[in-house]
């Protein structure tokens, strides 16, 4: 049912686990459909320095969670939004039909976290701004 | 390998294999060729068998029409004897936990213009009779509930249900498929109409099942060919199959009590010591009235098949209700059914027994189980925000 890089990444999942002080989180998926996943990454600038998942899934979900971290450690943001869920697909090498929803789960989840880092940054200079205007006023 | 998925299939008795051999190698005649011995042989062979069923679960030989599987049985109630009916009687009841051979036999004639009541079940899983009662109408033609549940190993009141059913003038059909070699099963306690069996849940092999079909009740031929099975359902008999399903169930009931006394106390070991060493956990379905060699858990936070897939790299198989190892987008419709919300019925395992599970297989299975679901449990972002209120 599951190629053996599959089973390999579900046998012994890399980037568990949560990072303390995480300046972006993202989580996609519900627990009706039962697949949750949840991102943590440490953003340095543009570069993911490091990025750790936590997974409630199937196999298939804890899966795609280890290989898409892994693909987008040590990258430049723009680089990890580039990650498709077929790219994830094709380094497990292969999902069967009906999991293909939990590597568009993977990258949905990198997605979100990025878009959790942006947010944030644009939060950080407008709560500059306001403090400056604060101290002029 | 520890097999704990009895509930799916169990493995062919050495004796069922036995009695079966021959009608797979010289005895390979058709059982409807009477002028020469072969044939004879297997008409012989067939006609001991049905009596032997027969004996097994209180029925007359005539009563029992040997199907090609437990599913095939229950499509053949449900469609004939609405069939049968021709349109007089047109309403079905049945429960919302029922196996889907049922199911979707309802879903079925729904189509084809029945109504049909689905029964909802109380926490453990139980039918209520009154429910039955206050839902028989003038035109409900048949009633089925199973004896025994597939998933949570819930056993229905079937007897006190058949009484109300037959007091409204409408039939009763179980699907004793889960039951049989489990415990003592006899229509005429039942007091039904039809019944479903299926071999190879009671280590008979696969392929081969029964209906019960009570003298005088008028219900349609389900395959239409040959005169087999009285005309009733065609097809050039599995001869081989129906004498290891007759061995089967012979030899699980000669020592039925020995043999469920030893599932029972395992299970109860089992259930046992999961709820003791796993916590968050609950069991599904009722202590009492379950079936001997059932055991059905939810494991909050985590979801079943990533348990099925470590319990298996660890040499265990065992099965789960979750979407993802139903392969549907829904959790099991039986713990829906009993009221779990979704993500606790993804959690859900099934461990079931047989009479050949040992103490050292149950022991091995509560030491190899808690470190997978804590495992899991860590990886699990649900069980994070658990672990953050519990530090509080």
């Amino acid at each position: 049912m599951y190629s053996e890089k599959v089973m390999e990444h579900f046998a012994n999942p890399q980037n568990v686990g949560e990072i303390e002080n995480a300046n972006a989180v993202g989580e996609v998926g519900n627990v009706r459909c039962g697949d949750i996943m949840k991102i943590y990454m440490d953003i340095d600038g543009d570069v993911i320095k490091d990025v750790k998942f936590k997974t409630f899934g199937c196999g298939a979900a804890i899966a795609t969670s280890s290989m898409a971290t892994e693909m987008v450690k040590g990258k430049t943001i723009e680089e990890a939004l580039e990650l498709t869920n077929k790219a994830v697909m094709d380094a497990l090498g292969g999902l069967p039909p009906e999991k293909i929803h939990c590597s568009v789960l993977a990258e949905e989840a990198i997605r979100a976290a990025i878009t959790d880092y942006k947010k944030r940054q644009v939060e950080e200079v407008e709560e500059f701004e306001y403090d400056c205007c604060q101290k002029e006023n | 390998m520890i097999y704990m998925d009895n509930n799916a299939t169990t493995a062919l008795h050495a004796k069922a294999l036995e009695a079966m051999l021959p009608f797979l190698t010289e005895h390979y005649g058709n059982a409807s060729s009477k002028f020469y011995k072969t044939g004879r042989d297997a008409e012989q062979a067939l006609y001991a068998a049905r009596q032997s069923v027969a004996n097994q679960i209180g029925a007359k030989p005539n009563e029992v029409y040997f199907t090609g599987s437990g599913c095939e049985a229950d499509n053949w109630a449900i469609k004939g004897i609405i069939s049968a009916f021709d349109g007089r009687k047109k309403h079905i009841i049945t429960s919302e936990i029922e196996h889907h051979a049922i199911l979707n036999s309802c879903a079925y004639m729904e189509k084809h213009g029945c109504e049909v009541t689905y029964l909802p079940v109380d926490e453990y899983g139980r039918v209520n009779p009154v429910d039955v009662e206050k839902s028989l109408r003038d035109d409900t033609a048949i009633v089925s509930i199973m004896l025994a549940n597939n998933e949570i190993g819930t056993i229905e009141p079937i007897a006190d249900i058949a009484e109300i059913v037959h007091s409204h003038g409408a039939l009763m059909h179980t699907d004793a498929v889960q039951a049989m070699g489990h415990m003592a099963v006899d229509v005429r306690e039942l007091g039904v109409d039809l019944m479903s069996m299926s071999a190879h849940k009671f280590h008979g092999p696969k392929g081969v099942g029964a209906l019960y079909i009570k003298n005088g009740v008028r219900i349609d031929n389900f395959i239409h060919g040959g005169g087999q099975e009285r005309g009733k359902r065609a097809a050039t008999e599995n001869v081989a199959g129906i004498v290891g399903m007759a061995k089967a169930l012979e030899t699980a009931n000669e020592k039925l009590a020995e043999n469920c006394a030893h599932m029972r106390r395992l299970r109860d070991k089992l259930i046992d010591g999961v709820l003791e060493r796993i916590p968050y956990t609950r069991l599904n379905g009722t202590r009492k009235e379950r079936l001997c060699n059932n055991a059905n858990f939810s494991f909050k936070y985590i979801e079943g098949e990533s348990i099925l897939m470590m319990l298996d790299m660890k040499g265990v198989a065992a099965s789960s209700g979750s979407a993802c190892a139903s392969g549907s987008l829904d959790p099991s419709h039986v713990l829906l059914a009993i009221g779990l919300p979704h993500e606790i019925a993804h959690g859900s395992l099934r461990l079931s027994l047989s009479a050949d599970t040992t103490d050292a297989e149950v022991d091995e299975v509560l030491e190899i189980l808690p470190p997978i679901v804590e495992r899991l449990r860590e990886m699990s972002p649900l069980y994070e925000e658990v672990k953050r209120k519990e530090n509080k």
